[in-house]
């Protein structure tokens, strides 16, 4: 005998050939995944349309980054390197397992191209990807099954724990890891027993420490070790492949996909119904998420993704809060209802109402939409447009609170959610004699200028708002721009109306400020209003461009528009707050800080959640009506993150940031320690 | 059960500020934005509910100009089944006695098991259902906060003053009038109300009715406003300031120069 006996040659108990189980076993394998895949795959089909098959540059780009480059997943940092170790690991052993499986009936199967000093490479990389994948499935287990950080805990009416689906998963892998190392090391011991030739091994991977282990062992025992290892590899292989489908690690085979179909627009809400146009709704019977089905083929991949990882939910203000809402559990209790409703074998279950069947109402309502689980998930799972969705069928119900549907009317009707009167819309300019004496304001009804000022409701009505409108107007005027404002013709910009699920209400106020807009013939928009932002840039169609008022002194100042004086109050400590709508959902992080800095002395700190990860201070639009069951104020835990960054005054850009941040400094009892300013008022005081 | 509501459209407290005419015997109307009456909006979700749990129809009515044909589509879109528009200019100016001979009249013509009205409206004075029900010589109940459905009866609950609850059983057909609070109404949206905008609307005049129009109207009115005015203000209010144990001192202070402790 001159080496090793393989798989494809092996004789079981000198009769048997092994070539043949190695050929069944595959089969059988890949016979059942396909079966389960088969059975996954048919809610997707009965699901609504979407539209994912668009932009397929900027779709590869995601792959890229989110999927391939993993860049998420650090910004959790030990579980992210676990997991990058254990991703690449599968990425490289891939390949090596699929040559496996025919090594089984074709001895010394190499994969074309893999022959050469390729093969040489790959291998050396191969058994340091082992390695790593192993060490980290060993670190992993340690931390979810001893340590067990908080947020993998599942609240006892949401189910059950699924910590020992994830360790016995860890096992599965080191059973792969350790099998592969075994095969290659008991082959290698027995041919350096026979020969005495020493192949080059990477040092130190488990290979190279297996070889050392078996050199002594002796041959029979070597045999009979690379043949049980073969079968152990190859059964655990297949188990895993179509165990993968039946739980979290499902985003095994699905990331790629997931990721790729991800969005690839942000700030915007996906239409109704994909395929049919505005005009077509009226001829829908139902609008939104009432039963599983109504969710798209994407937003069910979505479902089957999830790894639980519990990021989104660790990041979300609501759930920080204790509303009734988790953003993870959106996801897996879609998922347990399709594993339920589309079970492996036997008849599908129809749907019921989902928000009575696995959803509440609070829970769905909870939302303020502020993006911070999809910033964070590292599978680029979406939950505003869902969030949506489910809120249009409620809507459609007629399921919508009391403390919801008087503003909602109060919209329908004035175009406002206060009910104010449409022709007080410009009395903080009107009914204000001193400012009306300083400041001549356009009323674009009548007049025309280069820019239109979107003042949006709150700042329009509100009588301790208004103070934003002012100052931008007059931040306006010294930065020379010529500009007026829509007047009584304004209605409210209606980001929330959409985020709200009233999506007729919202067109008919999108249709009333388009139409308004479009008739002043301004060049461009400008608004201090992050809400009204977000809604005229990303949700409107065929408007001038938009811009926050941010933006506008950032610019004003870089070229030098816009002079600043030094810090009036150069013993404060200010801190900037990211509205949501303006940094996570618009990506406009510098230009509010390039302004602050512009300001001579001015000591300016940083929130440890701030930029993409910024804390949302409670919502706003129609959240500001909405009543949730919570524990405590999301504007209470900013503010109490303000005072341990050590900041006196917190300055915000966003008119519903700074009510909520108000009422959460009189709760906290913070009064005369902390204060709030809209970044108009800051500039406006240092205006030259 | 077929159920009748009586439902009227009423100028919105909450969309609207009120600011009385030249000629100061009513509100300045040009400006106002006008819905259903809370009250009714109540007794609409009311019926509905009691349609989906022993069956039969909700039909809503209303006594008033072409423009009450909006708040009769709302209550539609609501999931009411029908809607009746009782409209002719000899109704102008009806007192709650008009009103309620008018209702009663088309209330004659149908095969009502139940008759709902709301307790009052934004700008009433409470009348309609029960003259409506004396005129019809049915059982009546005012301030209904809870109604469950038997078989040719019915047990209704009525708020009392200082927070207490009352069950009475009643036959049936009856007329109830209810109170807010008494459900959550349902969200209607434009969509919903875009759905009902082809249903036909009977239309009924005093003529179709049968009714003498100088029995309605300003003519046949029993009462007559004679003026409409906001009362001054008086000076009974006043803001305590300081910090908050400053306030509660003076509180105290001032409950005890006035024997309130």
């Amino acid at each position: 005998m001159t080496s090793i006996v393989g798989p494809a040659s092996f004789k079981f108990f000198g009769i048997f050939p092994a070539a043949i189980l190695s050929f069944i076993l595959p089969i059988i394998g890949i016979g059942l995944f396909t079966y389960i895949m088969a059975r996954r795959i048919a809610p997707l089909v009965r699901a609504n349309p979407d539209s994912r098959f668009d932009q397929i540059g900027k779709r590869i780009v995601n792959l890229a980054f989110i999927w391939l480059g993993q860049v998420r997943q650090p910004r959790y940092m030990l579980a992210g390197v676990l997991h990058i170790v254990i991703f690449a690991g599968f990425l490289v052993l891939s390949i090596r397992s699929t040559s496996l499986v025919v090594i089984g009936f074709s001895d010394g199967f190499v994969l074309p191209g893999f022959g050469g000093l390729f093969g040489d490479v790959y291998n050396f990389l191969k058994d340091y990807a082992a390695t790593g994948v192993l060490v980290s499935c060993i670190i992993a287990a340690i931390r979810r099954g001893i340590f067990k950080p908080k947020r993998y805990a599942v609240p006892e009416k949401l189910g059950k724990d699924h910590t020992a689906e994830a360790v016995f998963v860890l096992g599965i892998i080191s059973t792969l890891m350790i099998s592969e190392s075994l095969f290659e090391a008991s082959e290698i011991a027995y041919a350096f027993q026979l020969t005495g030739q020493e192949y080059f091994l990477a040092p130190l991977s488990l290979v190279w420490i297996f070889k050392g282990m078996l050199s002594s062992v002796p041959q029979n025992i070597l045999q009979g070790l690379h043949i049980f290892m073969y079968y152990v590899h190859d059964l655990a292989f297949f188990f895993f492949l179509c165990f993968l489908p039946m739980g979290k690690h499902f985003h095994v085979i699905t990331s790629v996909f997931n990721v790729f179909f991800s969005r690839v627009e942000k700030g915007n809400i996906k239409p109704v119904m994909y395929g049919v146009s505005d005009e077509g709704l009226d001829d829908l019977d139902s609008f939104g998420v009432k039963t599983l089905e109504d969710f798209t083929w994407k937003h069910m991949l979505d479902f089957y993704s999830c790894a639980d990882c519990g990021r989104c939910s660790d990041q979300c203000p609501a759930n920080a809060v204790g509303r009734p809402l988790s953003p993870r559990f959106i996801t897996i209790k879609a998922r347990d209802l399709m594993f339920k409703n589309y079970p492996m074998s036997g008849e599908i279950y129809k749907s019921g109402l989902i928000v009575e069947d696995i959803y509440t109402e609070d829970e769905i309502w909870s939302c303020t939409t502020c993006g911070a689980c999809e910033e964070e998930c590292p599978l680029a799972i979406e939950y505003i447009d869902k969030i949506v969705d489910l809120r249009r069928g409620m809507v459609d119900e007629g399921m919508v609170p009391q403390s919801l549907q008087k503003p909602l009317k109060a919209l329908e009707k004035r175009g406002n959610p206060y009910g104010k009167m449409e022709k007080k819309r410009a009395d903080w300019w009107a009914k204000d004699k001193e400012f009306k004496a300083r400041l001549d304001i356009k009323d674009l009804g009548k007049k025309t200028a280069d820019t239109l000022y979107f003042v949006d409701s709150i700042t329009s009505y509100d009588d301790n708002i208004q103070e934003i409108a002012r100052k931008t107007s007059i931040i306006l005027d010294h930065a020379g721009v010529d500009f007026g404002i829509l007047g009584k013709l304004e209605k409210d910009s209606g980001n929330e109306v959409i985020r709200f699920g009233e999506e007729m209400l919202w067109q008919d106020l999108r249709d009333q400020n388009t139409d308004a807009i479009l008739e002043t013939g301004v060049k461009q928009i400008v608004t201090a209003d992050p809400h009204a932002y977000n809604a005229l840039k990303n949700d409107y169609k065929g408007l001038p461009g938009v811009k926050h008022i941010s933006q506008v002194v950032a610019e004003k100042i870089k070229n030098g528009d816009l002079e600043l004086k030094p810090c009036q109050s150069p013993d404060e400590v200010y801190v900037y707050h990211d509205p949501c709508y303006l940094g996570r959902h618009n990506g406009v992080y510098e230009d509010p800080r390039a302004a602050l800095d512009a300001i001579d002395g001015l000591t300016r700190v940083e929130l440890e959640k701030s930029r993409d990860r910024s804390f949302c201070c409670g919502g706003g639009g129609l959240m500001l009506f909405y009543e949730p069951e919570e524990e405590t104020r999301m504007g209470v835990l900013r503010v109490n993150m303000a005072a341990e960054a050590g900041a006196t005054v917190i300055v915000t850009a966003c008119p519903f940031c700074l009510v909520n941040i108000q009422d959460a400094i009189k709760v906290t009892g913070k009064e005369g320690e902390m204060e709030v300013l809209d970044f108009t008022e800051l500039i406006e005081q240092h205006l030259v | 059960m077929e159920i009748l509501v009586c439902v009227k459209r009423v100028p919105d407290t909450a969309e609207n500020e009120f600011e009385l005419n030249s000629s100061g015997n009513d509100l300045d109307r040009d400006d106002l934005v006008y819905s259903v009456n809370e009250w009714d909006n109540y007794a609409v979700e009311e019926a509905i509910q009691i349609v989906d749990k022993v069956g039969g129809s909700v039909t809503v009515i209303t006594v008033g100009d072409d423009e009450s044909e909006e708040v009769l589509r709302r209550e539609m879109a609501m999931g009411a089944n029908h809607g009746i528009l009782l409209t002719d200019d000899a109704f102008e100016g009806s007192d709650g006695k008009g009103i309620a001979t008018i209702l009663k009249a088309e209330v004659e013509k149908g095969s009502y098991d139940l008759i709902l009205s709301g307790a009052q409206a934004d700008e009433g004075a409470g009348q309609v259902g029960g003259m409506l029900a004396a005129m019809l010589d049915m059982p009546y109940a005012s301030l209904v906060n809870k109604i469950e459905p038997g078989d040719g009866k019915i047990v209704v609950g009525r708020e009392i003053e200082g927070g207490n609850q009352e069950m009475n059983e009643m036959d049936l057909p009856c007329v109830l009038s209810i109170q807010t609070g008494i459900n959550e109404p349902r969200y209607v949206g434009i969509r919903g109300i875009r759905k009902v905008a082809s249903v036909e609307i009977p239309e009924k005049s005093a003529s179709d009715l049968g009714i003498d129009a100088a029995s309605v109207g300003s003519e046949g009115a029993l009462t007559k406003r004679v003026d409409y005015f906001v009362p001054d203000l008086g000076d009974g209010a006043e803001m305590l300031e300081g910090s908050t144990d400053e306030i509660i001192e003076k509180l105290i202070e001032k409950l005890k120069a006035k024997g309130g402790l």
